[in-house]
C-alpha cells in the first residue's frame, strides 16, 4: 500500500486584478487537499485570495536546450516596439 | 425577553470560550507530530484560530465578571471544575482518526453555534462570532474531508475512525441537551435556539458520516456535563501542564 | 529557518569525458560568472546537483526537526499571546521545510526519499537542535540567537545561484522576521522580571551561547567545500565571517538584557572593531554532529514515530483517491457548508 501523496504545483492570485502566480509545490492525496494545503502552507500571511493547484506532471515545459530556437528569433523584430519608430516632437497623441 | 444576569452571561461566554481554548490546546499538541508535514500546518492554523477566539472570549467574559479577570488570568489560574468547556473537547488526541472524528463533531457544533450568534442581542458576542464562523467553516471543510478520506480508505483506516466514532459519540450528548442556561440565553436572544441548533448539526454530520460510510453510534445514557465543570479525568491533567509557569511563578509577568 | 554548514564534501566536478560535456561545463561556469541563475530543467554539473540536494535537504531536515524543541513548549507557554506566536512560530518552521523540500525536489529527488535518508541516519540537520529545551527561557534563547544566527546564514543564499533555492530562501527570510524579534521579546521580560526570571535568561545564555556561534560551521581553515561552493556561488560568505558578523551585533544585545555571555575571554578589539572570543570547543561540535548530543536520539526517534504513526493515514487517503478516480478524487461532504465555486483556470 502506497502512502505517497503525488507533487502538485501552487498558483496563488496575490489581489483580484493580478494573475496567478507560481509559489511552489506540495504533495497531497486529492485535489481538495491540496487546495487545503496550498491554504495552510502559502497563504499563512494573507498572500492569497485565489489558488489553483495543478498536478506537476501535468506541466508541459519547454526545453532550456531548445531555448535559442525558441526566443533568440523574437530578439531582432525590434519592430514590434513603440521606442523604434522616431515620430517629430510636435506631433501629439502617438 | 428577560435580561439574564451579569453572572450568567459570563458563565455562558466561558462556554464558549474554554471550548475554543482547550481544543486548541489539544491540537497545539500536535505540532511537529502530525501524519504529514502538510498537516502540522493544517492542525497549526486550526489550534491558533481556536485560541484566538478563546482570547476574544475570555477578555469578553472577564469584562463582564468585572473582577479584573484578563484573559491569561482566566486561562491559567482557574482549576477544573472552574472550566466550562464541553467534555468532548478535553477529550485525548489519541490517533489521527479520533483527532478527526473529535474536530469534525465539534466543528459542525461550534459552526451552526457561530452563525446563529452573528444575529445575537449581545452585539459585542455577535462580533466574536462572525469572525470565528469563516474560521469555523473552513475547520469543518478540512475535518470532515478528513473524516470522509479516513471512513472510506483503507479497512485500517476505517476501523480507527469508526472505534474513534465509538469512543467520542457518548460526549455529543452535552453539545445538543440545552441545560438552564442555555435555556434562558436563547429566550433572552442571546444564544441560538437549542432545537435548530441540534437540527443543523445533525444535518451537517450526518452527511459526512454518510459519505464516509460510517454507522452513526446508538445514543449514550451517561450525560457528561463539562459545561457545568464536571469534567472527564483528562482535563486536571491537562491544565496541570498548561498553567504550570504562571502557578510556579505567580508575581512573574511573561 | 536553520542552515549551518554541516555539509560533507561533495565529490568532485568531473571534467567533461567528450567535447560536448566540456562544452557545457564550460557555457555552465560562465553563466555562473555572470551571476545569471540556474533553473531547475537547465543542464547542470553533477556535483553542482548533489551539492544543493544535500545543502537544501539538510536544510529541510533542520526547520523539520527545528520544530521539535519549540514544540516542546507550546503546550506550556505561560501565556496565550506567547502560545499562538509560538504555535504560529513552530509552524513557520514545518512551512520553510516545505518550502525547501519543494526547492530539492525540482533537482530530481523526491521527497519521499529525503525523509527516508533523514529518518535512517543517513541525512543531517543542524546539531543546534540536538540541545534540550529545559525551561521557557531556552524559547526566547533559541529565538534570538538561534534564528539570529540562521539568519545571517541565510540572507546570503537569497542571493544563491540556484533560482528555486534563491526564491526559497526569500520567502523564508520575509517570514522570519518576526522569529528573531519574538524570541528577543521573551529574553526581554525575563531579563525586566522576577529574580527568578532573571537566571532562568541567564542560564539559557550560558547553554545557548556557544552551540550557536557554532552553528557557522568550522572555521574556514578545516572547512574542505567552501571553496567549491563559493565559486558555484551556492555560498557567498565564509563560515568566519558570518561567525564574526553575528557575534558582533549579539554582543550588545546581551549587555542591553543585562546578561553576561559566558566567555571570560570575550573582549572588543579596538584595532578591527570586532568582539574576539576565546577559543571554540570544536569537538562538543563534532561528538553532537556525529550523533552524541544530548538529544539526537529524542529528535529522530520523535520524527520516526511520527512518520510511522502517520502511515496509516497517508495511506488511508492515497486509498481514498485511487478508489474516487485518482486525481479528481475529493470528499464532497461539508460542500454545501464551505466550498467556493472553483474557478476555471482556462479563462485566464
Amino acid at each position: 500500500m502506497s502512502d505517497d501523496w503525488p507533487l502538485f504545483e501552487v498558483f496563488i492570485r496575490a489581489r483580484s486584478g493580478l494573475e496567478h502566480k507560481h509559489v511552489g509545490s506540495l504533495h497531497a492525496a486529492d485535489v481538495r487537499m491540496a487546495i487545503e494545503h496550498a491554504r495552510d502552507v502559502y497563504t499563512r500571511r494573507q498572500e492569497g485570495v485565489s489558488i489553483w493547484v495543478v498536478r506537476s506532471s501535468e506541466i508541459v515545459a519547454s526545453d532550456p536546450e531548445e531555448a535559442e530556437a525558441l526566443f533568440e528569433p523574437a530578439r531582432d523584430k525590434v519592430y514590434r516596439h513603440p521606442t523604434f519608430y522616431t515620430i517629430p516632437d510636435e506631433v501629439k497623441n502617438l | 425577553m428577560s435580561s439574564p444576569s451579569a453572572e450568567a452571561r459570563f458563565r455562558y461566554i466561558l462556554r464558549l470560550a474554554d471550548t475554543s481554548l482547550i481544543l486548541g490546546q489539544r491540537l497545539g499538541e500536535w505540532v511537529g507530530h502530525a501524519p504529514a508535514l502538510e498537516e502540522d500546518l493544517g492542525l497549526a492554523n486550526i489550534a491558533l484560530d481556536l485560541i484566538g477566539q478563546a482570547r476574544l472570549l475570555l477578555a469578553y467574559a472577564g469584562e463582564i465578571e468585572g473582577r479584573g479577570r484578563d484573559e491569561d488570568a482566566l486561562a491559567f489560574l482557574r482549576d477544573a471544575p472552574e472550566f466550562r468547556n464541553v467534555s468532548l473537547a478535553e477529550q485525548p488526541n489519541c490517533d489521527f482518526g479520533q483527532t478527526i472524528v473529535r474536530q469534525a463533531l465539534l466543528d459542525a457544533w461550534q459552526l451552526g453555534l457561530y452563525e446563529a450568534l452573528v444575529g445575537s442581542a449581545d452585539a459585542r458576542l455577535g462580533e466574536i462570532a462572525a469572525k470565528a464562523v469563516k474560521e469555523t467553516r473552513y475547520h469543518l471543510r478540512f475535518s470532515a474531508g478528513w473524516l470522509v478520506r479516513l471512513g472510506d480508505g483503507t479497512a485500517e483506516s476505517h476501523a480507527r475512525v469508526a472505534q474513534g466514532l465509538e469512543a467520542l459519540w457518548r460526549f455529543t450528548d452535552e453539545l445538543l441537551a440545552p441545560d438552564a442556561l442555555d435555556e434562558e440565553m436563547a429566550a433572552a436572544g442571546i444564544a441560538p435556539s437549542p432545537d435548530a441548533l441540534r437540527l443543523r448539526w445533525e444535518e451537517r454530520i450526518g452527511a459526512v458520516l454518510e459519505e464516509a460510510k460510517l454507522e452513526r453510534p446508538a445514543a449514550s445514557p451517561y450525560p457528561w456535563h463539562g459545561k457545568r465543570g464536571v469534567h472527564t479525568e483528562h482535563l486536571g491533567h491537562m491544565l496541570g501542564e498548561m498553567q504550570h509557569l504562571p502557578r510556579t511563578f505567580p508575581d512573574a509577568a511573561w | 529557518m536553520y542552515t549551518q554548514a554541516l555539509d560533507s564534501p561533495a565529490p568532485e566536478a568531473r571534467p567533461g569525458s567528450s567535447g560536448g560535456q566540456a562544452a557545457l561545463e564550460r557555457r555552465f561556469e560562465e553563466r555562473i560568472e555572470r551571476d545569471e541563475k540556474i533553473e531547475p530543467k537547465d543542464w547542470m554539473p553533477d556535483a553542482y546537483r548533489q551539492t544543493l540536494i544535500r545543502q537544501i535537504s539538510q536544510h529541510a531536515h533542520s526547520e523539520i526537526v527545528g520544530m521539535l524543541p519549540e514544540g516542546n513548549w507550546i503546550t506550556r507557554a505561560p501565556s496565550l499571546r506567547r502560545k499562538a506566536v509560538l504555535i504560529a512560530k513552530v509552524q513557520d518552521e514545518g512551512g520553510h521545510g516545505m518550502y525547501l523540500y519543494s526547492a530539492a525536489e525540482t533537482l530530481g529527488i523526491a521527497r519521499a526519499e529525503l525523509l527516508e535518508q533523514l529518518l535512517d541516519g543517513r541525512a543531517k540537520y543542524s546539531s543546534i537542535f540536538n540541545y534540550p529545551t529545559l525551561t521557557w527561557a531556552d524559547v526566547g534563547a533559541i529565538g534570538w540567537l538561534v534564528d539570529g544566527a540562521a539568519i545571517m546564514n541565510q540572507i546570503p543564499i537569497c542571493r544563491c545561484s540556484y533560482g528555486p533555492y534563491a526564491r526559497a530562501m526569500v520567502r523564508i527570510c520575509k517570514e522570519e522576521s518576526f522569529h528573531q524579534r519574538q524570541g528577543f521579546e521573551i529574553m526581554l521580560a525575563l531579563a525586566r522580571g522576577t529574580g527568578e526570571q532573571r537566571a532562568m535568561a541567564q542560564d539559557a545564555l550560558n547553554r545557548w551561547w556557544w552551540p550557536s556561534i557554532m552553528m557557522f560551521g568550522p572555521s574556514d581553515a578545516t572547512s574542505t567545500h567552501t571553496a567549491q561552493s563559493m565559486r558555484w556561488r551556492i555560498k557567498r560568505f565564509t563560515n568566519d565571517e558570518l561567525r564574526q558578523k553575528f557575534i558582533d551585533v549579539t554582543v550588545p544585545q546581551a549587555e542591553f538584557l543585562g546578561l553576561k555571555i559566558p566567555d571570560p575571554a570575550l573582549r572588543r578589539d579596538e584595532i578591527s572593531q570586532h568582539y574576539l572570543t576565546g577559543p571554540i570547543d570544536w569537538s562538543e561540535f563534532k561528538a553532537v554532529l556525529q550523533g552524541n548530543g544530548p538529544c539526537n536520539h529524542e529528535r529522530l526517534q520523535a520524527r520516526r514515530t511520527a512518520h510511522e504513526a502517520g502511515r496509516w493515514v497517508r495511506e488511508a487517503a492515497a486509498a481514498y483517491a485511487a478508489k474516487h478516480g485518482g486525481r479528481g478524487a475529493q470528499p464532497r461532504s461539508a460542500a454545501h457548508i464551505a466550498s467556493p465555486r472553483a474557478e476555471a483556470p482556462c479563462h485566464e
